[in-house]
């Protein structure tokens, strides 16, 4: 096959100066046969979402905000291993760990847990990274609809664990969202 | 002349300028509704059931912006530019018959402000003189973009102009008076101009848009490639009025269109209607005909400005020269061995 003749599309048509015809140049017949389109356009269902009372159905595979897991027995899973703050492609995780104590049995599953836990939401790409990097199974995005609310400063976009940690209830009840 | 007479068209005049002002100010809404709806949307939908209220809003707004004037050596043209745009636009809903006459206690009211005999020679002049609003404006912002929008204006006027007034002309060598009321009366029932005439009707139909300074050929705002044209340098109420303009003049063409060739105030069984339910309640139903009519048009206006994109200045200048001014001149002949043969 020739160059000239190749496609990617398969719409490629060749540039023309050719004179118009007469009923081209008088113009009327082509602004009725637009004109016929426009009212067709008129009367057809509107595609727009009326925003605050519509809102949009979100993917089956929508990733939004994060949550830190607890077990069976109401005890946080994460052990601050680190690995979710490195597979974090926007360095949007910290963490500090420390090490449970005797009385902490009934908080934190492992020996070794994250004092401080916290995403800058402002950096957070919701890649989904962390949640395939933690080993415990600790961090996960939830399908959760609500949005990071609008902030003047940046403290009130790091999340910390106050705001991360699932409830007991919720997460016994499995209420993920 | 007497006090009561005065009184009368006094009032009539507040009517027609409320009427005016009422259609234009939801024009503005019907615009963007339209332009919505045509590009599949909804528009303005939010102030008020169905945006109801937009143009209020809109008011308010364009009220409440700085007033700014540019540094000009002519501050009192800026200032009249405007003004004259408004006045020259409101001027020519006065010669419209809006319906017959009406009785009322005995006595008679004429629902048009002023039943000239050369109405229609009232029209054209009153036309021809909505350049200057547009020129004068233009010219005082000491923009380049507005002076090129103003002499843009200035050219396409003028030349639709000509076509404009020889397509009249073959319309009153037919009708044989230039009185807009007796031209409405020939078309009683269903007899519409339209039917003998449809090339006086494309011609003069194109020629208002231009005279309009609609789309297809509204290359004096051109807000692509001239800014906004003659209103770039105009804010507040100053651009509103120019804005508004446009919506009145519009709203007045469309009720010309409708006298001239769509039978104005008529309607089929209008005289059924006065004999049997009396002549105000046909004549109410005269003056919503003929609000209709107009309303049609003011929508076919904006129908043809959300589908064609604006026309290249020498195009419009082919258009107007080479097509329409023959075309008008052969239309004359068409219609004068018409008048000839079947009068």
């Amino acid at each position: 096959m020739a160059i000239e003749n190749i496609s990617l599309s398969g719409r490629k048509t060749a540039v023309t100066n050719k004179d118009m015809s007469f009923w081209e140049r008088i113009y009327l017949v082509q602004i009725v046969k637009g004109m016929m389109i426009t009212i067709r356009h008129f009367f057809k269902k509107k595609i727009t979402i009326q925003y605050p009372e519509q809102t949009r159905t979100y993917s089956p595979v929508y990733r939004g905000l994060h949550v830190l897991m607890r077990d069976e027995e109401g005890r946080e899973r994460c052990t601050a291993c680190g690995l979710c703050a490195l597979a974090c492609p926007a360095e949007a995780i910290t963490m500090k760990a420390a090490e449970r104590t005797k009385d902490e049995l009934h908080l934190y599953r492992e020996e070794k847990y994250a004092a401080v836990y916290e995403i800058n939401m402002l950096r957070c790409i919701f890649c989904g990274l962390c949640e395939d990097a933690c080993p415990k199974e600790a961090i996960f995005l939830t399908k959760s609809q609500k949005h990071v609310n609008v902030g003047t400063n940046r403290e009130s976009f790091i999340y910390g664990k106050d705001k991360l940690v699932i409830s007991v209830e919720d997460g016994k009840n499995k209420r993920y969202n | 002349m007497e006090i009561s007479f005065i009184i009368e068209k006094l009032v009539l005049v507040l009517i027609i300028f409320a009427l005016t002002m009422f259609f234009a100010l939801y024009s503005t809404l019907a615009e963007r509704k339209i332009a919505g709806f045509i590009q599949d949307r909804y528009g303005p939908n939010r102030a008020g059931i169905f945006g109801i209220l937009q143009p209020i809003c809109d008011g308010a707004k364009l009220f409440s912006k700085e007033e700014f004037i540019p540094n000009t050596p002519n501050k009192l043209l800026f200032i009249i530019g405007p003004g004259i745009a408004m006045t020259v636009s409101l001027l020519g809903s006065a010669v419209i018959p809006w319906a017959e006459k009406f009785v009322i206690a005995g006595v008679e009211y004429v629902p048009q402000v002023g039943e000239i005999n050369i109405a229609l020679l009232y029209v054209v002049a009153v036309m021809s003189t909505s350049i200057y609003g547009i020129v004068i404006g233009a010219w005082a912002s000491n923009n380049k973009f507005s002076l090129l929008g103003g002499i843009r204006a200035g050219a396409q006027m003028v030349s639709y102009e000509v076509a404009m007034g020889l397509s009249l002309i073959a319309l009153v060598m037919m009708t044989g008076t230039l009185s807009l009321r007796e031209i409405t009366e020939q078309q009683a029932g269903f007899g519409w101009n339209i039917f003998f005439q449809p090339l006086t009707f494309m011609i003069f139909l194109v020629c208002s848009f231009a005279e309009c300074n609609r789309t297809p050929f509204d290359l004096a705002e051109c807000e692509s490639e001239l800014v906004n044209g003659h209103h770039t340098e105009f804010s507040s109420m100053k651009m509103g009025f120019y804005m508004f303009s446009e919506y009145v003049s519009m709203f007045f063409s469309s009720a010309l269109i409708s006298v001239l060739f769509f039978g104005g105030y008529n309607y089929p069984g209008m005289e059924w209607v006065a004999d049997n339910w009396g002549v105000n309640i046909a004549n109410i139903f005269a003056l919503l005909s003929i609000l209709a009519k107009t309303s049609f048009f003011i929508f076919f206006y904006m129908w043809v400005r959300w589908t064609i994109p604006r026309f290249r200045y020498d195009q419009l200048m082919n258009l107007g020269w080479k097509i329409l001014f023959p075309l008008a001149l052969v239309n004359i002949l068409l219609v004068g061995l018409g008048v000839l043969l079947f009068k």
